[in-house]
């Protein structure tokens, strides 16, 4: 077996030999082209007057384009065709690409990008969302609205109604590999790309288009990504469509990546937030109705905004039931980068909604913030047995068996719920409530410096909420010499996918892993591929190649079947043999046999998720296949006297169903807590009056650094199974952990009330300085 | 100019007509194909580019996307292609961190490796400090520093033991590698208009994001006689080229709290690169060096030909850009007082490790029989200069050393500083943190724990 085997990531011999090998260490020929764009220092203006005769003469310069220089589309929208290339008669955003230089090197082309001469009349911009709502500025006509029940009714006779308004800031991606791409002219005007994404389709959808050719002249591959998580779903377009273009018009390779603060100016970042709510509570807390209005910053472009508020909404309930409930959605358009896919996909800023909300109600009934979460809980479903977590007749069972399962706000009866027990664990393993009591205790004894705790729970919706995105495909050869050539539609980001799916390939054929050849992703190999986003990877991808791999071994079955007179059924695939009664042949005979008997050993697979149907108009339907769990439990301290602060320690509790790599699973949730926890602390963007970005370097823009993770950091795997048939009985587990790092700014806000009787307020992220204010607020100054 | 010539993972190269200010990173990517060393932020802040480089003095982990050729003369540079051995056999830390899955997307792992090889050949294990300016965005760190600790007691490999190559004296034509400070003040005499570059942690960025011709230029990290720290009974001289790492086992005898800040200040790349006079002279108002030397009383020592004048370090700093230097002057060494040590440094920011300064405030209170003797404080980033809290040395000075005398103190804070805000902080927030920490001061002086790096679950 070599699924569930705590392997190493596919390529780590290859990483710290500085061998892997990422799209700008791919060999170009001497006469390589380098890109460099030339990007607007204005909000929101029209272009009156472009001079780029210092920029065409400058050392190195092969050629100077402008939008009028392109021959086909000028667009690189993942969605609407609101996103040209380069900019036409107006710019929407500092930062947004006017003209692009092709030059002999990277350099050179650098230079001379910013000799360009652009005059734009400035337009009035719109950057906040105060602004936004004011001039109604914004996607889709109004505000979408999912809900059930009757809130304003619940509220108005609720014992308690509390409200509040709550800042969520954004997040750049910073993987360490900026975005890159390289394109190779072919012959008869086809193009192969390489390019640091992870949606090859879309990169060949959009290149064709650009070069007004079918999909069928281009050819993407991909390898590796250094780091993704969404930053790469949809903003590589630009730089793979230049290449293209210019590798077209020069017949040149053409490679172009962006200079750190480059990338940060021109690409998009999670989304910013504003959530209002007004909650009616019972004496114990218990939500009775709810109203949230989401007011989030989407950007200059479409881009995946609408999916990304979808999925805000989607978890505006997190883990809890909320009986009447009302999301207002408002996807604001503003003049900065055009917000984008960020591991999480809005269910962040939707869950870390929810999450304040008990923060909040704790704190105005002076209730344990635990017991109100737990009072708020789903109803656990009424049936145990497998992949439910239930054991038969606990004593604090919260339902009767006898309960039907409760329903999200959009409608989806929530049956595979696990965190009762999952939150029972953690607070037993983590000895939570000792230390509930020691941080009081630590506090009363400390003037200056107050320490906080906080456990919060995470349940994320797994599947494209895009139904038809819910696809994949694998391509599977078997060589006569018995070793294996695995592809499909999924890209390696570093999650570590490859090896997941190969050790699934492996499995079903009873071989050992190192057989199985992982092969870049191709769109020559597997089309129409979806992103490999939304958690989705593994999931989709390891059932396609399960299919592919099941139908070789199916046709090898057949034929030793035939053989051996036996029943095809009999014939088992284990340890590199083929067992066939007492019998057993290797691996390797058979493929060679079945290949000289003329048996096809290459196959595709196909996979499509079942169970969902989704109408996102309505706000009603199964979005999610199943729900990933989890629960972090955060300590941390701070200082009262500047807002510094620091998580002492972390504890979490993780659902990956049957884990296909516990190992890579475990790496999927420390890196996700710590990037959730980063997101809330010190990654702050701050964009000036003028709307341009002030933080876009890592000098200015702080992701956690190695000490920045928690002292003590205990990470373990829930013992379930996925009660859907999911590969393997797995969970998906690319972006759950992210949302486990929330439990670091619930423990701030509760270190922050430690220091008075009123409600800290915190912001996100909660920097030393917003700490700071809610040490101020909580004392009531 | 002269030839360049160094050890390359144990070969030596000789580059006969260097550009000065090509950056090492971009040689061994664009002319080496040695592609395993990665630019992630090209402003030395992310430590994918880490290389090792051994001289003299040891082996040192430093960024090379802010590293200039001519700076790696006489030099041996191992990158990550030469942290494995020659026959591929993989380096212990190489071995632990796929054993403990140190790796994920793999981007900056080629850095990891390489700071790690370094420390582990220096036999270093404060693995924060050591790792704290490689950023990893998949893992969280806690695998790497498993892999980290994993291996800290395997031997080092032999091949981790680099000889720098015998280059001889390189030539004086263009003088742009000096070797004496008089040969220095020569070449700098002659050409006021040059660019001196020490530890480029700072002008490496003039290149590399203004995208600056710097010619002439001189490189200072040949010039021994600034290299030197001179501890005597009064005094402690330190020359400007001295580096960060270097002067930290010396502020850790002497002013800890200093060594402290300094243990903040950029990272371990940054530190073994980064220059104290470098720090001073380029008259940044969020360097964190100045605060502390002004509180301290330390005095400069410049020199234009071979004209040499000291002044009071805090003089040096005129306005925002503009310092207290002639055209040609350099500064020639720092001297600090030795005394009793009441320094306190601290550094606020965003983030702990390898972060600049939103506030950096150095108090030195001497108390006598109860009272306020001597105050000297300084600040980082509350001005366009770093400068003295003159006002609050006043309101403190003959006044009883209580909590009342602190609080009454803090109000002068709005008449020394009128900050600025910015991406780091805001004005309001600068400004009232100046005034807490010198309450912190207070509190830290009578024994209330106030810093949160020193708490534990």
């Amino acid at each position: 077996m070599s699924v569930a085997k705590p392997l190493p990531h596919d390529a780590a011999h290859l990483h710290v030999a500085g061998q892997a090998r990422y799209v700008d260490d791919i060999p170009v020929p001497g006469n390589a082209l380098h890109l460099a764009f030339g990007t607007s220092s204005v909000a929101h203006g029209d272009i009156t007057a472009m001079d780029l005769d210092a920029v065409r003469h400058a050392l190195g310069v092969v050629a100077v384009l402008t939008a009028d220089d392109l021959p086909h589309a000028n667009d690189v929208s993942p969605s609407v065709h609101d996103e040209p290339l380069l900019a036409t008669d107006t710019v929407h955003y500092v930062g947004q690409p006017i003209f692009l230089v092709a030059a002999t090197s990277h350099l050179a082309a650098r230079k001379a990008a910013r000799l360009g001469r652009v005059e734009i009349a400035a337009r009035p911009a719109i950057l906040t969302i105060d602004e936004a709502l004011e001039a109604d500025s914004r996607f889709e006509d109004g505000p979408r609205v999912y809900g059930k029940g009757d809130p304003a009714q619940a509220i108005a006779g609720a014992a308690h109604v509390i409200e509040g308004r709550f800042e969520i800031g954004g997040q750049e991606h910073f993987y360490l590999e900026g975005q890159a791409a390289l394109a190779l002219p072919q012959e008869g005007g086809d193009m192969i790309v390489h390019s640091s994404s992870q949606h090859p389709t879309e990169i060949q959808h959009k290149v064709a288009d650009a070069l007004g050719r079918p999909m069928n002249a281009v050819r993407v591959e991909v390898r590796r990504m250094g780091g993704g998580f969404g930053g790469k779903e949809s903003q590589g377009n630009a730089l793979a469509v230049a290449c293209a273009i210019v590798a077209d018009q020069t017949g040149r390779p053409t490679k172009m990546r962006y200079d750190r603060d480059d990338d940060f100016v021109i690409t998009g970042k999670r989304h910013d937030f504003r959530i209002e709510y007004r909650v009616g509570t019972d004496a114990e807390g218990r939500i009775e109705g709810i109203e949230f209005r989401q007011l989030c910053r989407c950007g200059w472009a479409q881009d995946l905004s609408l999916p990304v508020a979808d999925r805000a909404m989607l978890h505006a309930d997190n883990a809890y039931h909320l009986p009447h409930v009302r999301i207002e959605s408002h996807r604001l358009k503003t003049n900065t980068q055009s917000a984008t896919a960020f591991r999480g996909f809005g269910g962040p800023q939707g869950m870390v909604g929810i999450e304040r909300v008990m923060d909040h109600i704790a704190h105005s009934l002076g209730k344990d913030p635990l017991e109100v979460r737990r009072a708020n809980y789903y109803r656990a479903p009424s049936s145990g047995g497998p992949g439910t977590g239930r054991r038969f007749g606990a004593a604090h069972s919260p339902s009767r068996p006898d309960d039907g399962p409760q329903t999200t706000p959009y409608h989806m009866p929530v049956e595979d719920f696990i965190l009762h027990e999952m939150t029972d664990r953690l607070v037993e393993t983590s000895d939570f409530k000792r230390r509930q009591n020691a941080v009081a205790d630590w506090n009363a004894a400390n003037p200056v410096l107050k320490k906080g705790i906080a456990l919060t729970p995470v349940k994320f919706g797994i599947s494209f909420t895009l139904t038809h995105l819910n696809q994949a495909g694998a391509l599977v050869h078997v060589y006569q010499d018995g070793s294996i050539h695995m592809n499909h539609g999924g890209t390696e980001m570093g999650q570590g996918l490859f090896q997941k799916v190969a050790q699934v390939a492996a499995d079903r054929f009873g071989v050992d892993i190192a057989r199985v050849k992982i092969t870049a992703t191709d769109t020559g190999k597997v089309p129409n591929t979806s992103a490999t986003a939304a958690s989705s990877g593994s999931d989709l991808n390891g059932m396609a190649v399960r299919n592919a791999c099941d139908t070789i071994r199916d046709r090898l079955a057949d034929f030793v079947a035939e053989q051996h007179q036996t029943d095809a059924a009999k014939i088992r695939f284990e340890d590199g043999q083929v067992l066939v009664g007492n019998e057993a042949l290797a691996f390797d005979d058979v493929v060679k046999n079945a290949y000289m008997n003329r048996i096809s050993l290459s196959a595709t697979g196909f996979y499509k998720t079942p169970k969902i149907v989704w109408d996102r108009i309505k706000g009603t339907g199964r979005p999610f296949f199943y729900f990933a769990y989890g629960v972090a439990a955060t300590e941390v301290v701070i200082d009262t006297l500047t807002g510094e602060n620091r998580i002492l320690r972390a504890d979490i509790l993780h659902d990956c169903g049957a884990s296909l790599n516990p190992a890579l699973d475990i790496g999927q949730i420390e890196g996700g807590y710590v990037q959730g926890a980063g997101w809330l602390t010190t990654e702050e963007l701050v964009w000036d009056d003028a709307g341009r970005l002030r933080t876009h370097a890592p000098s200015t823009y702080k992701i956690p650094a190695c000490s920045d993770r928690p002292d003590i950091f205990n990470v373990a795997l829930w013992d379930g199974e996925n009660r859907e048939d999911t590969i393997y009985r797995s969970k998906a587990v690319g972006e759950p952990p992210l949302m486990l790092g929330i439990s670091a700014l619930m423990a701030l806000s509760n270190a922050a009330a430690a220091c008075g009787t009123h409600y800290p307020d915190l912001r996100a992220p909660a920097t030393a300085e917003a700490v700071l204010a809610a040490v101020h607020r909580a004392r009531g100054a | 100019m002269a030839e360049i010539s160094f050890l390359l993972n144990g070969e030596t190269v000789r580059i006969a007509d260097a550009t000065p200010t090509e950056t090492l990173l971009d040689w061994l990517r664009d002319t080496q194909g040695l592609t395993g060393t990665k630019e992630g932020c090209n402003e030395g802040d992310c430590g994918a580019c880490t290389v090792m480089v051994t001289d003299g003095d040891g082996a040192r982990a430093l960024n090379a996307c802010i590293l200039f050729l001519p700076q790696l003369h006489g030099k041996a540079v191992r990158t990550v292609e030469g942290i494995a051995g020659p026959d591929g056999t993989l380096h212990p830390v190489q071995e632990a961190m796929i054993t403990h899955h140190g790796s994920q997307c793999g981007f900056c792992t080629p850095g990891f490796i390489v700071t790690m090889a370094t420390a582990h050949l220096n036999g270093r294990t404060d693995h924060d400090d050591q790792l704290a300016g490689n950023l990893c965005r998949c893992t969280g760190y806690a695998p790497i520093i498993r892999a980290a600790e994993a291996a800290e007691d395997a031997a080092v490999p032999h091949w981790m033991s680099d000889a720098p190559p015998d280059v001889g004296t390189p030539s004086d034509e263009g003088c742009f590698l000096p070797q004496t400070a008089d040969a220095l003040a020569a070449w700098y005499a002659a050409h006021p208009d040059g660019t001196l570059i020490a530890g480029a942690t700072d002008v490496g960025l003039w290149v590399t994001k203004s995208l600056r011709d710097l010619a002439p230029v001189a490189f200072l990290n040949g010039v021994q006689d600034l290299r030197r720290i001179e501890i005597a009974e009064t005094e402690i001289t330190v020359g400007a080229a001295v580096t960060m790492a270097d002067l930290m086992p010396v502020l850790r005898d002497h002013y800890p709290s200093y060594a402290e800040l300094a243990r903040r200040y950029g990272s371990e790349q940054v530190r073994q690169a980064a220059t104290i006079g470098g720090n001073v002279a380029n008259g940044s108002p969020i360097g964190d060096n100045p605060p502390a030397l002004i509180a301290l009383g330390a005095t400069l020592r410049l020199r234009k030909g071979d004209t040499r004048r000291a002044i009071p370090i805090e003089d040096f700093f005129i306005d925002y850009g503009k310092q207290d230097r002639a055209p040609g002057e350099f500064v020639e060494s720092i001297v600090i007082p030795r005394g009793a040590d009441r320094l306190r440094c601290y550094k606020l920011s965003k983030r702990f490790d390898q972060d600049i300064s939103a506030v950096c405030g150095c108090f030195n209170i001497t108390v006598e029989d109860g009272k306020v003797a001597q105050a000297r404080i300084a600040f980082g980033g509350m001005a366009g200069i770093p400068k003295r809290a003159t006002h609050v040395e006043s309101a403190l000075v003959g006044q009883a050393w209580s909590e009342k005398t602190v609080r009454s103190a803090q109000d002068a804070f709005a008449k020394d500083f009128t900050p600025l805000s910015d991406m780091r902080a805001s004005a309001a927030y600068r400004l009232e943190t100046a005034k807490a920490l010198l309450l912190r001061y207070y509190f830290e002086d009578q024994g209330v724990p106030t810093d949160v790096l020193g708490v534990a679950s």
